[in-house]
């Protein structure tokens, strides 16, 4: 075979198969001790270690929650935190049908030369790292690729160098028995129009795909978390039929049948928006060979982190409010999505931050 | 868009979708002159025009066989020939519902510094070159591009020529309003295992999209033309659904969704072989989410060779084998091929020459 096929092979498929069912999908729950400071700063929650547990407690243990989804993709310190009556949450996760992945890259570094692009670092000691997390629970991993649109970018350097390190990342994962979960994100900063962001993407992943082939992946064993495409954050928004033939457009062009499923990345995306688009997607009438689901962060957290505000009182609203965010986008993973049924603003407001590093 | 838009992009696709239709296949007639030369002498035919003519004629007007194809691939002289009462060839194909199409490329040329490896010639003057076809009533073209399996082949530099010999050619095409079928083949000589030949065939299809991605070609506007994955002409032979399980991963590993149809080369073997493997492909349930059809030249042509001798008196019975190989493989694309065909003298004959040029 042109992939490897290590000792892990029919664990990794049956485990990209699972995430990739229809009806659910992925909690990115991932954000580093830095970032999640940021989230919590702006509810003016104290960024201390027993607010963290708190946090993905409340996410975890959300009730109905659990069946809209297939993994939760953790941060090294929640892989080894418990639940307040001392569980795992790794157990808890598992127990309830959800894979628990971990994210491996150690975020990204300026390539020289360049006009600020980047590339993403975590390959020293992978392999043992991800043996440790496999023996922890995980299941599967994640790792961002950056790259951006502008006059010259992304350039043939940053798409290379980003395209590489994800086949590399992508093979020591299998290697240990982890999916992996291939992230390149083009982010939506700019003026360009939805056109510009379709041929940038499917240059990408072209590039991506090849890296993958070279670096013998196993692509039955994977995930895809790509951008949707659209418009710049500065330019005009699009309706979400737009968005979805667009990315499915790209898609088609670019990803192989043997990838499983992918999982749509957020960005900037309003819960609300994120939610119609991936709908948009699912009902499109255009042949797709993967599942089509979301890996979303603050698409599905948003609303939930300010209803809860820190506050042990608040914990069943912001819940419920959780619930609502996973309904929708199970059901927007079949299609069924029905805009407006949740009425919530929060749900409504962008999540824009630009030039936005983790 | 990556993909570069032609003003004959709707065209492009609407004809590549067309060629894709299940029950329809190709029949390469493109043999040029100096290969034709070796089948006629191979019955002790002449290789005149006047033959030449006669044989394309046979096939063409051979009743029931056009309904079984969606094009046939033409060498230059044969575009502008006629039957014997004056009409086109090109006429009859399109008045078949038939699309024709024509060979454009001039042989393989030695790779100096490689173990006998070739590129192949003929991106001078093509786009004046394809227009004139155009002119002529072609609306697809093809380019054989040939790699072979040894201890150091195909090697990375043979696979990136002919990967980006393919890609020009491509889009040069699209250009100048003809469907480019990509046909990067592998040629079945040695004694290597299947294994060996789905890694050659993963790694070559995966250098082909990366390169028609790079030369913006329009991939809903293509066919590919690949070989089946196959054990070495000196291996042990396997069941067809063996070949089709290989085929088809191989394809699934590295074909985007995009590309409308694959139409298999039959390489060296013989017409039964041929539909049979198609045949199986087509009964696999695994995700192919494009068309799996044939364009045969000796696994469509040979039997009725045979039969037909050059003498007018045998034509209609060289076109009644035709016809049963035309609906042989007309119900392998369809899955439903029972082998029950007549076998016509020749027909289980393999048509294996070892390291084969046309």
């Amino acid at each position: 075979m042109s992939a490897f096929v290590g000792k892990y092979a029919d664990e990794l498929i049956k485990t990209a198969k699972y995430i990739a069912t229809p009806g659910k999908g992925i909690l990115a729950a991932d954000e580093s001790t830095g970032t999640i400071g940021k989230r919590f700063s702006s509810i003016n929650v104290e960024n201390i270690e027993s607010n963290r547990q708190a946090l993905r407690e409340l996410l975890f243990t959300s009730p109905g929650a659990l069946p809209c989804l297939s993994g939760v993709i953790l941060f090294e310190e929640t892989l080894y935190q418990k639940t307040s009556d001392g569980k795992p949450f790794v157990e808890f996760l598992q127990e309830n049908g959800v894979i628990p992945g971990i994210k491996v890259d150690k975020g990204v570094v300026d390539l020289a030369g360049t006009n600020g692009e980047t590339t993403t670092q975590g390959l020293d000691s992978l392999g043992a790292r991800c043996q440790e997390y496999y023996k922890a629970g995980a299941r599967f991993a994640k790792w961002r690729a950056v790259l951006k649109i502008g006059a010259t970018e992304p350039s043939e350097l940053s798409i290379q160098e980003n395209a590489k390190g994800l086949a590399r990342y992508a093979i020591i994962c299998q290697e240990n028995g982890l999916v992996p979960i291939v992230e390149p994100e083009v982010l939506t900063d700019g003026s360009h129009d939805i056109k510009k962001c379709a041929a940038v993407t499917e240059t990408v992943l072209s590039a991506v795909y090849k890296a993958l082939n070279d670096h013998h992946v196993l692509l039955e064993g994977t995930l895809l978390k790509p951008n949707m495409v659209t418009p710049g954050s500065d330019s005009a928004k699009v309706a979400p039929e737009v968005i979805a033939e667009y990315t499915v457009t790209a898609l088609r062009r670019t990803v192989p049948p043997a990838v499983p499923g992918i999982v749509f990345l957020s960005g900037g995306q309003s819960e609300e928006e994120a939610t119609q688009n991936l709908n948009a997607m699912n009902k499109l009438d255009l042949l797709k060979p993967w599942t089509l689901t979301f890996s979303f962060g603050r698409a599905l957290q948003q609303s939930t982190l300010k209803a809860w505000g820190g506050k042990k009182e608040n914990v069943s609203k912001a819940q419920a409010t959780f619930l609502v965010r996973c309904k929708a986008n199970s059901d927007a993973t079949l299609g069924k999505y029905i805009p407006g049924a949740s009425g919530d603003s929060a749900a409504s407001e962008s999540l824009f931050v630009k030039g936005y590093s983790y | 868009m990556s993909a570069f838009t032609s003003k004959y992009a709707d065209e492009l696709i609407a004809n590549a979708a067309y060629i894709g239709t299940p029950g329809k296949g190709i029949l390469a007639a493109d043999e040029s002159t100096g290969t034709i030369g070796k089948r006629l002498a191979s019955i002790n035919v002449e290789n005149v025009e006047s033959n030449r003519r006669a044989l394309r004629e046979l096939l063409f007007t051979a009743p029931g066989a056009l309904p079984c194809l969606s094009g046939v691939i033409l060498f230059e002289e044969t575009l502008y020939q006629k039957s014997s009462d004056g009409k086109l060839f090109v006429d009859i194909l399109k008045e078949g519902g038939v699309l024709p199409g024509i060979k454009v490329d001039k042989g393989t040329v030695e790779l100096a510094g490689t173990n006998g490896e070739t590129t192949t010639q003929g991106l001078d003057g093509l786009g004046e070159r394809c227009k004139k076809y155009y002119e002529a009533g072609a609306r697809f073209a093809k380019w054989r591009a040939v790699l072979k399996i040894g201890e150091n082949e195909p090697s990375e530099h043979s696979i990136h020529e002919n990967a980006y010999g393919l890609a020009r050619y491509a889009v040069i095409c699209q250009e100048n309003g003809l469907v480019p079928i990509v046909e990067p083949e592998i040629l079945v000589d040695g004694s290597h295992d299947i294994h060996k030949c789905a890694a050659v065939t993963e790694r070559v299809l995966a250098a082909c999209y990366k390169a028609l991605s790079d030369h913006h070609v329009l991939l809903e506007g293509t066919l590919l033309k690949p070989n089946m994955v196959t054990p070495g002409s000196d291996s042990a032979k396997v069941a067809p659904e063996v070949i089709a399980e290989h085929t088809v991963r191989a394809l699934q590993r590295t074909v985007p969704p995009a590309v409308p149809a694959i139409v298999f080369l039959s390489g060296g073997q013989s017409e039964e072989e041929a539909t049979k493997n198609l045949n199986a492909m087509n009964q696999l349930k695994t995700k192919k989410p494009w068309s799996l059809s044939f364009s045969f030249g000796r696994a469509l042509q040979q039997s009725t060779l045979k039969t037909w001798a050059g003498k007018e008196e045998n034509v209609k019975a060289a076109q009644e084998a035709l016809y049963v190989r035309c609906k042989a493989n007309s119900e392998a694309t369809l899955g439903t091929y029972k082998g029950d065909a007549k076998l016509g003298d020749g027909a289980a004959e393999s048509l294996h020459v070892k390291d084969y040029k046309y």
